[in-house]
């Protein structure tokens, strides 16, 4: 039964997909494409040295090494297809042979996450009694990571590899499940280095690690016991993150660009916020900020000369101030980060709950990290939402908090397509997925999984879409004020974000108090 | 989950692939003179919004026939017109009138007149969603044969509820929108006729008879209204909907003449008028069998199978027949799923195949790829056609050894298909045979045709006059 159940969600993926490729067709052209075919024709045509100080196009390399070695690989089997993507200078390359590869490129490399989806399917606990093929929680997670609308649109509509990360990162999640952990650190490494921006979620890797599997008893009462600690374990371990990141930074370091190809990962230079705001806590201040310059302008409290002229509505990518409200500078938003995450790093040091505490570690810090970061994009909100999905068929009440989130969080990505072709796939494609959602988790779960306020907001939603993609552009505020839907958008997405945030941190904490509660 | 959720999630996905379809080129995109299907939509649209109704089917100054002119019935002139007035994204037209016509009848056939527990009849509404060709052909060439088969499935639906009146009323509107539907008019005519007549013509049966016959004419009144005030402009009319002039067939179709013309050179052997009667005779007595049956036995399983037998027979034998009419059996075909699902499978997926150099001229290779695949496994798993090949199931009483042979035979077939497909992308022809593929593609899709149509006629044929049978409908 699991097999079969795989096997037609897998089918059902691979037919979406390749549905996908008929966009082939149609050049949807997003930045993402030229941002590939640039870092394919740089690790192509040039040598090592100058891979992080290449800088015809703009769009430098900026990942670590090791996507750097990927792109290189994929290159030599470009190269059959069309030559001319390989040469740097041709910028904005787009032959229809390109475009095939590109896509091809991605379809294949989620593979990866196709075999990530079927060994976290292997782990999930099932609850006794007989269920029909779509009811089995084992296919319900199979196809909400399948069909994942987020994933669909963010790679084969827009473009990146994101199948193929996440499919590592599930991996590496379904190997800690299963009691793996070497395999699991290894893969977290590999991650790291193919993706910086996993660094986010780096604590909840290394404090679990520490403590669960460095550690190798505990007392009784589940704290600490310090005599049980193996030193073999940390060293292979160290072992591991040492060997992988000399493999992706080694040549780097030995010719000297250490400094070089930091600067490529984290260019501080951009701004606090993307150009279409992410739906985090930096949304909302950013829009009470605007609220209060403008009632303070309004009420004459404040001279309308002495504000800062940037606006940060603009859909431009620059350093801004606040007006009112205190200005945020990257360190602030570390240390945000930090706090946010804080507490459920220590709960599981304190109290490990074994792989599934560390999930939802994971979780949290994936979601925190998206809430108070520094130049957040919306897709980062999928880091949150595929690994939730594995804890959402097991808990009625992570059901309930991932309904919310995911519907929120894939509504954000809307501005993402923006012409009108793309209107009717999004609506369809968001239906689908919202729609198979609910109801399954519903009959898994037997019962509403919302109370009526939840639901109202969510179909607030629909309001919001309507007002957005119908009525604005047919106001005559379209031309002076453009930025308007975005905004609503964002600020009313992160609404639901931050509540879900609050949500899963109070589950976490009351699953906490209720662990203390037994050892009394 | 529960059926409306299922059924909603299975209309989703289908719209979801016609719209990637319509993504991609379409039919005549950038090609000088004539452009392509889409051009001629738009034209028709122009033609109707800027000339009067008397101008419309007349050659004048300002309406040049040869370029697109209006060749199909009063009503897709009207429905032109409408689309005129709003010149939005044309595609969304078709996607429109899918989910007003064709859509809401798939799933109340499923529902209500196909047997089998409720996750069966998701899975049939799925898979004739699914079904390639019709989506190939409205999203991908262009065109809106949705409508005129949406119709006409409403006209069996109703008919299939016991509505007969407003049964006939659909299939005469659907007649009206294009005249290829006279392919269905025969099992129509005869299933109406016939249940009248078990009714006792000296009663309610002569009453029924009556009111249809009244419901048809005010109908056809009401659609040619414009046009009744002169007769001239009726004939005219008749002229372009059916162009005898234009010689028993055109390109490459996978029908009987196009396929005896690589043995015998009939185009040139006969004058024009021996080939009309030819193909008028051969028609009739194809047809024939089938329709004689579903006077004696008007039930819905007889209808369903006398639909595909005349048009089937009719796409075979008959004058001017395109590739694209290859539409009108499939669609009874594809009410056959339920019943017969493999021979079902295996006509639909010929169905498309023989439109391929269409799709190839199109540039629509990725989505004739990706959707035949789509439907062949889902309708193979879903339907659990192989577990459906003993003699009973398929029917076949008479011919014992056969149903051993077919899951090969299938097999064979399909990867016959998908050979000849590759070829006629990754192959040049040679010099002296520059259509060799679409010549063997039509021949091959008509070896199956022929083949099917023997076999729907021995099974609608074969079926006893009076039969109870455990599993059917009560016939109505």
């Amino acid at each position: 039964l699991a097999s079969v159940s795989l096997i037609t969600a897998l089918a059902v993926h691979c037919v979406v997909l390749l549905t996908m490729t008929v966009f082939s067709g149609y050049f949807s052209h997003s930045t993402d494409f030229e941002v590939h075919r640039n870092w394919l024709a740089i690790t192509h045509s040039l040598p090592v040295s100058k891979w992080y100080h290449e800088n015809t196009s703009e769009w430098t390399l900026d990942y670590p090494p090791l996507f750097a070695w990927f792109e290189y690989s994929l290159s030599h089997v470009a190269q059959h297809f069309d030559k001319e993507m390989l040469v740097v200078q041709n910028l904005i390359y787009t032959s229809p042979a390109t475009i095939l590869f590109q896509r091809l490129s991605v379809i294949v490399t989620d593979i990866v996450f196709i075999y990530a989806v079927k060994e976290c399917c292997r782990s999930v606990r099932e609850e006794k009694g007989s269920k029909d093929l779509l009811g089995h929680p084992f296919f319900i997670l199979a196809a909400l990571l399948l069909w994942n609308f987020g994933l669909l649109i963010v790679d084969h509509i827009h473009f990146q590899y994101n199948g193929f990360l996440f499919g590592i990162l599930l991996l590496s999640v379904a190997r800690h499940l299963q009691g793996r952990h070497l395999e699991g650190a290894l893969l977290f490494t590999v991650l790291l280095n193919l993706k910086h921006i996993y660094l986010y979620i780096a604590p909840a890797y290394g404090i679990f690690l520490l403590r669960s599997y460095c550690f190798t008893k505990d007392n009784t009462d589940g704290s600490v016991r310090w005599s049980s600690f193996s030193p073999v374990r940390l060293v292979a371990l160290g072992s591991i993150v040492i060997s992988v990141g000399a493999l992706s930074f080694g040549p780097f370091i030995a010719m000297g660009q250490l400094p070089q190809v930091l600067s490529r990962l984290f260019p501080f230079k951009r701004g606090l916020c993307h150009a279409y705001w992410a739906p985090n806590v930096w949304a909302l201040y950013n829009m009470v900020d605007k609220a209060l310059s403008v009632l303070g302008v309004r009420l004459k409290l404040l001279d309308v000369a002495k504000l800062p002229k940037a606006s940060m509505t603009g859909g431009l990518v620059q350093e801004f101030q606040h007006s009112i409200l205190p200005s945020v500078s990257p360190s602030i938003t570390l240390i945000c980060t930090l706090l946010s995450i804080m507490p459920a790093v220590l709960s599981i040091w304190c109290r490990p709950r074994g792989a599934r505490g560390f999930l939802r570690c994971l979780v949290v810090c994936a979601l925190g990290s998206f809430m108070f970061g520094w130049h957040v994009h919306e897709k980062a909100i999928l880091m949150a939402i595929l690994p939730f999905s594995i804890l959402a068929v097991e808990s009625r009440e992570d059901a309930g908090i991932f309904l919310m989130l995911t519907t929120t969080g894939h509504y954000s990505l809307f501005p993402l397509l923006f012409t009108a072709a793309e209107l009717p796939i999004k609506v369809l494609l968001m239906l689908l997925f919202t729609l198979y959602s609910f109801t399954s988790l519903k009959k898994l779960f037997r019962g509403s999984l919302l109370n009526p306020l939840e639901t109202t907001y969510l179909l607030g939603l629909v309001a919001v879409e309507i007002l957005c993609e119908v009525v604005y552009p047919l106001s005559p505020w379209q031309h002076t004020l453009p930025f308007v839907p975005l905004l609503v958008t964002s600020v009313y997405c992160s609404l639901g974000v931050s509540y879900s945030f609050i949500r899963l941190y109070v589950s976490l904490l009351r699953q906490h108090g209720t662990d203390k509660h037994k050892q009394l | 989950m529960e059926n409306w959720s299922l059924v909603s999630i299975c209309v989703l996905f289908g719209l979801t692939a016609r719209w990637a379809v319509s993504l991609n080129s379409y039919s005549g995109a950038g090609k000088p003179p004539m452009f392509g299907d889409y051009e001629a939509q738009r034209h028709w649209q122009e033609v109707t919004y800027n000339l009067p109704v008397h101008e419309w089917y007349f050659n004048t100054t300002d309406n040049n026939l040869n370029y697109w002119g209006l060749d199909y019935p009063p009503l897709t002139a009207y429905h032109s017109l409408l689309c005129a007035h709003d010149h939005g994204f044309d595609f969304c037209w078709v996607l429109v009138a899918d989910l007003l016509i064709y859509i809401p009848a798939v799933v109340l056939y499923s529902f209500y007149l196909s047997e089998g527990s409720n996750k069966k009849k998701v899975c049939t509404v799925l898979c004739i969603l699914l079904y390639p060709g019709l989506i190939l052909i409205d999203y991908g060439h262009f065109q809106y044969n949705s409508i005129s088969l949406g119709l006409a499935l409403w006209g069996v639906v109703v008919l299939g509820l016991g509505w007969d009146v407003l049964g006939s009323l659909a299939f005469v509107l659907s007649l009206n929108y294009k005249q290829m539907e006279l392919y269905h008019s025969l099992p129509f005519f005869c299933y109406l006729l016939g249940k009248c007549f078990k009714q006792g013509l000296a009663g309610r049966g002569l009453f029924l008879l009556v009111k249809i016959a009244v419901t048809v004419l005010v109908t056809f009144a009401l659609c040619w209204l414009p046009f009744l005030s002169d007769p001239g402009q009726i004939l005219q009319v008749v002229h372009r909907l059916f162009p005898v002039g234009r010689g028993l067939f055109e390109d490459k179709v996978a029908n009987t003449w196009c396929s005896l013309n690589v043995l015998i050179k009939i185009k040139t052997i006969l004058s024009t008028d021996t080939q009309l009667y030819f193909s008028l005779t051969t028609t009739l007595l194809a047809i024939l069998p089938s329709s004689i049956k579903l006077l004696m036995k008007p039930t819905l399983w007889q209808f369903k199978l006398a639909l595909v037998n005349s048009s089937l027979a009719f796409f075979l034998f008959s004058f001017q027949v395109h590739e694209k009419s290859i539409l009108l059996p499939a669609l009874p075909v594809c009410l056959l799923l339920n019943d017969l699902p493999l021979p079902a499978i295996w006509f639909l997926q010929a169905s498309t195949f023989s439109m391929l150099p269409l799709f190839l001229k199109d540039g629509l290779l990725v989505p004739y790829v990706v959707t035949s695949l789509a439907f062949l496994f889902f309708s193979i798993y879903l339907l659990s056609a192989f577990e459906h090949c003993s003699e009973d199931k398929l029917r076949l009483g008479c011919l014992r050894h056969l149903p051993s042979l077919i899951p090969g035979s299938f097999y064979f077939s399909i990867t016959a298909m998908a050979g000849l497909s590759f070829m006629s992308v990754a192959l040049a022809p040679p010099d002296q045979l520059p259509d060799l593929f679409p010549l063997l593609v039509s021949v091959f899709s008509y070896l199956h045709f022929l083949g099917l149509l023997l076999y729907f006629n021995i099974v609608q044929i074969a079926e006893p006059l009076q039969s109870v049978r455990k599993n059917q409908k009560k016939s109505n």
